[in-house]
């Protein structure tokens, strides 16, 4: 089975790369743009899609400061 | 007295940290993957890129062999002191509160920095040269450099360990370029025996090579406590 | 018959003009090949061993004009880096080399993997990385695009260098207008090693084992070399960037580790880093330099990518790769140690008593040349150099309006690019892991590291493009002579040089002329100050089809050594109260100056004629005198004259000064307050301290340090600027950095 986790910094929390792209897209042009953050991406193949939750708590997200949540894809649920 | 300064792939600053060590007492490298922590008194987790910084700082090197005995080691009372990279590690175990999080500025910053000593009764401040309160002599001159510094914890977190007494160094008035929550420079765990800073002491041991020596007085702290029995 | 005879379907001469060769050169490799067309392994091997980059072709017969012998020398050119030594058993390992085309395609990451590549040729011959300078050179910061470039480069210079645990202690940056299509990005490294411990590439040994490690290899920088160092940057620079090569910090700090605690075991009999044509070029000058053979199976490569071609794996790029040769005992030991460090390895090859190098593929033999041919007889060309009689750059902007005051002046050369505080800029490196930095950037004129015994090492990179384009022989002679007049300020004495010659299109006439000259001043400054090269880089074709060539930039990279460090030099006024003189055979004038930039002006034709004597006597006498502890302070005059020297000397030192300069009539008051040229110094300290350099060359008090505004006057002129005022305009590079 193939996942996808998605990691975001929780609400509220300074993101300065973020700001520093939503200041960057006007002066390329483009308008109307607003609340932009920066996450991470990891992708992973599992046998066993129950242990994802913890692999996130564990080690690829850091709970205190971000917030995940997790795709499975190939049709699976 | 023994320092044991851990040693992962990727630390850059451990044998700066060994060297300064070794001004106080003896030191001794420990490799990532050993569990013995080679009768340490107390164990300096060093600055650097762990790991590459790989996922997030600190992140892999959490789980270390090595760190595992850190954590019984500081659970046993044993002194833990986390500098930069190490402090990013010992958040990322848990041993202290709260996260480190990119610069406010977004870039890697080397600076000499002005810290304020917020509590000279730690195991980690105790030499701190102390004057009156406002005197000159009260501020650390100690190196930063980091992209990952801004300290950060959730508002019950920052509320509980203001009222605990846990903050042990703040960035002067003007010195805070990472954006760290309340000025917080290094923060100690409930207990006491457990230490993090963002700024690098180990390189503020020399007047010649780091234009002070301010540092120096962190890691004799430590040996008084463990010389001294923690009295 | 060699299996690797032509099949119809081979490639021919529209593939070699396509790689970067000349139909003749073609024609010689057809020869070389004893009569038959190469195959494709063999035609990418000959085009990037016979690509500018790689060869020399331009440039060799030039460089072979240069002293490179001395006494402090131990590895001269030739070796992946040279090296000198500095007392105590030890010798300093240090070099220069160019990343300028892959960083204007990907600054970071061109920035990056330059770092990485100059720090294996550092460890590739045994010694430890223990600092990185930088030299940089982009269009004028008014452009997004230069803009864009700059903090790309800096931060993949810093990403690299810090997360591999080696300090940039130093650096320069010029902002200009013929950098804006061809950027430069030099990086410059030292190392420490002990003397007998130093390695060289030779391959030996038939039967020795040839041992790959480091990174797995992928499509990284494929036809790099020849495609983008030997050819004009043109239009569609975003096709370029499949071929840009990714670096990773954290991987070359685990094969640092592991390829010093192999030579520490004693397990190599010779190592080499893998940079530009990869495979190709660090196998083939191992087997040259060993005059031995070797046999190469890529199928043992370790890959990262799927279905790669035998050519791909020999020209790949990929980092954080080593290349070495072990007697067929150690092999296990050599790869039991490249596990413990998290390091791939695989034996791919032998030394052979052939001289050819084999390339097989499994068991089928994908290619085979003779060694010479790849290596030695790539054909050298013969320069035509032609002085121009035009001006070949477009005079720049004015930014400083005419009948501007002294004050007016002051203050926008110290807010202009080339002058400007680059605080914002090293504030992104960390100058001080590995504790052995006693003057961090701003403190000095050089950097100063300190050795085990008590003494130091000083190390400065520096080269003022404009002015070798007004002149190219005294410009680059004014280069060499600035370098070891910052060595001179921190009380060291020059042991030896580096070189990255960055200039146009040789074949171009006035080009040639400028590659000529300027390696003409280099060699006659560097036999007067006895300061041999012992390597360095040459990076040609710097120019835009439509935008002209870049400025010639010989720049020069120098070590000296001071014996104690805790006499280095500063550079702020330290005392109030202190004598502050002028010291030297300082002869300013306005030509090519910093001023005459800001006003619009022309390149002049030529520039003024420098008494080497003069200023190296001035520069044994400044050295003297810092490490007796005879002065406070000590500054060499760079661009923006005079008083910008002051200007820096107060911002250092956070103190201002009182000074007068020449009395009323005695000539155009901008001349002695902006001029320019070598062999001029500013000092502070005790009436005494400072007085005793008169003895060795001419020194004139000006006045006194202290207070909180600089004062200068000169003829009837008073110019007045408080510090505030002074750190308001010095600070303009911050909001390149927002």
């Amino acid at each position: 089975m193939r996942a996808r986790v998605l990691i975001r910094p929780k609400a509220g929390i300074l993101d300065p790369q973020g700001e520093a792209v939503e200041r960057a897209l006007p002066a390329l042009g483009f308008v109307g743009v607003a609340n932009v953050h920066i996450g991470r991406l990891v992708e992973l193949d599992v046998e066993d899609p129950s242990q994802i939750k913890e692999m996130c708590e564990k080690l690829l997200a850091n709970p205190l400061v971000e917030d995940y949540e997790v795709q499975l894809l190939d049709g699976g649920a | 007295m023994k320092f044991g300064v851990l040693q992962f792939p990727g630390s850059c600053d451990e044998l700066d940290a060994l060297q300064a060590a070794r001004k106080v007492g003896d030191a001794e490298l420990i490799w990532h993957s050993e569990r013995d922590l080679k009768g340490a008194d107390a164990i300096v987790v060093p600055g650097g890129f762990s790991y590459g910084d790989y996922l997030r700082a600190g992140a892999i090197a959490r789980f270390a062999p090595a760190m595992e005995s850190v954590i019984d080691f500081a659970n046993g009372g044993g002194l833990v002191l986390g500098i930069c990279n190490g402090f990013q590690v010992l958040c990322e175990a848990r041993l202290l509160p709260g996260a480190l999080l990119s610069n406010a500025n977004r870039r890697f910053t080397f600076r000499q920095v002005e810290l304020e000593v917020a509590d000279h009764n730690t195991h980690f401040t105790r030499a701190c040269t102390a004057a009156a309160p406002g005197g000159a002599d009260e501020r650390l001159s100690i190196p930063a450099k980091h992209s990952w510094g801004r300290y950060y914890s959730s508002e019950e977190t920052l509320k509980a360990i203001e009222e605990n007494g846990q903050v042990v160094l703040r960035y002067a008035q003007g010195q805070n370029f990472n954006g760290s929550l309340a000025d917080i420079a290094g923060v100690r765990n409930e207990a006491g025996n457990v230490f993090g800073l963002m700024p690098h002491p180990e390189h503020a041991v020399d007047e010649l090579i780091g234009g002070s020596a301010d540092g120096l007085e962190i890691f004799e702290s430590m040996r008084l406590s463990v010389e001294g029995a923690y009295v | 018959m060699s299996e690797s005879a032509q099949r119809p379907d081979g490639p021919g001469l529209q593939d070699a003009l396509a790689l970067g060769l000349t139909a003749a050169e073609y024609e010689l490799v057809c020869e070389k090949q004893g009569g038959r067309a190469p195959n494709q392994v063999e035609l990418a091997m000959y085009s990037l061993l016979w690509s500018e980059h790689c060869a020399y072709k331009h440039s060799k017969k030039l460089l072979r004009t240069l002293p490179t012998e001395g006494p402090h020398v131990v590895m001269g050119p030739g070796e992946n880096a040279g090296a000198v030594d500095v007392g105590g058993g030890l010798v300093c390992a240090f070099k220069v080399e160019s990343h300028n085309h892959p960083s204007a395609v990907e600054p970071f990451q061109g920035a990056a993997t330059g770092v990485g590549g100059i720090l294996r040729d550092i460890f590739a011959i045994g010694a430890r990385p223990i600092a990185v300078l930088d030299s940089l050179r982009f269009g004028e910061p008014s452009g997004e695009h230069a803009r864009y470039l700059l903090d790309g480069a800096v931060r993949g210079i810093g990403h690299y260098g810090n997360s591999i645990g080696v300090p940039t202690v130093g650096g320069e940056v010029y902002f200009e207008g013929p950098y804006e299509q061809n950027c430069l990005v030099n990086a410059m490294a030292l190392g420490l090693a002990e003397r007998e411990k130093l390695v060289r590439s030779a391959a030996a040994g038939v039967g020795n084992v040839i041992v790959l490690f480091g990174a797995r290899t992928g499509r990284d920088g494929i036809g790099g070399a020849s495609v983008l160092a030997s050819a004009e940057l043109g239009e569609g620079g975003e096709d370029k960037r499949p071929t840009v090569q990714v670096g990773d910090p954290f991987e070359e700090k685990k094969l640092l580790e592991c390829s010093l605690e192999l030579l520490e075991r004693g397990l190599l009999l010779a190592l080499q880093d893998l940079g530009a044509a990869g495979l190709t070029s660090s196998a083939a000058e191992m087997a040259s330099k060993g005059e031995v053979g070797i046999d190469l199976d890529v199928a043992k490569v370790p890959l990262r990518e799927d279905g790669m071609e035998p050519f791909e794996i020999m020209v790949s790029e990929s980092q954080e790769r080593m290349l070495c040769v072990v007697e067929p005992a150690n092999v296990d030991a050599v790869e039991a140690l490249c596990e413990k460090w998290e390091v791939n390895s695989a034996a791919i090859g032998t030394v052979t008593a052939t001289n050819r190098m084999r390339v097989f593929n499994g068991v089928q033999l994908a290619g085979d040349m003779p060694v010479k041919a790849l290596v030695d007889e790539c054909p050298l060309y013969d320069l035509e150099p032609v002085k121009p009689t035009e001006q070949i750059y477009a005079p720049p902007e004015a930014t400083l309006a005419q009948g501007a005051s002294p004050r007016q002046a002051l203050l926008a050369l110290l807010a202009s690019p080339n002058i400007a505080s680059r605080r914002p800029l090293f504030e992104q490196y960390d100058a001080i892991v590995q504790s052995r930095t006693v003057r961090r950037p701003e403190q000095a004129d050089a950097a100063v590291l300190a050795l085990p015994d008590g003494g130091a090492l000083a190390v400065s990179i520096d080269c003022n493009g404009r002015r070798v384009a007004a002149d190219p022989y005294r410009g680059t002679v004014g280069a060499v002579l600035e370098c070891a007049a910052n060595l001179a300020c921190v009380g060291a004495e020059p042991l030896g040089t580096t070189n990255n010659l960055n200039f146009g299109n040789p074949e171009k006439g006035h080009i040639a002329w400028q590659l000529t000259e300027s390696v003409r001043g280099l060699g006659d400054a560097c036999r007067a100050l006895g300061a041999p090269i012992v390597g360095g880089n040459v990076s040609l074709y710097n120019e835009g089809q439509a935008s002209g060539p870049v400025y010639p930039t010989p720049v020069i990279g120098m070590v000296g050594r001071l014996p104690d460090a805790s006499h280095s030099g500063r550079l702020g006024f330290a005392c109030s109260g202190d004598t502050v003189a002028l010291v030297g055979p300082f002869a300013p004038s306005l030509a090519a100056s910093e001023l005459a930039k800001l006003r619009g002006e022309p390149l002049p034709d030529g520039l003024a004629e420098i008494d080497i004597g003069a200023v190296h006597a001035a520069q044994f006498a400044i050295r003297g005198a810092v490490r007796a502890g005879a002065l406070s302070s000590a500054h060499d005059i760079a661009e923006g004259g005079l008083a910008t020297a002051l200007a820096e000397c107060c911002l250092a030192g956070g103190m201002g000064a009182d000074v007068r300069l020449q009395e009323a009539g005695e000539g155009d008051p901008f001349v002695a307050l902006f001029g320019e040229g070598p062999g001029g110094f500013l000092v502070s300290g005790t009436p005494n301290g400072v007085s005793s350099l008169g003895r060795r060359t001419p020194t004139r008090v000006i006045g006194t340090a202290g207070g909180s505004s600089l004062q200068i006057t000169t003829g009837d002129l008073t110019l007045s600027a408080t510090l505030s005022e002074l750190a308001e305009a010095h600070g303009a590079l911050a909001e390149l950095f927002g």
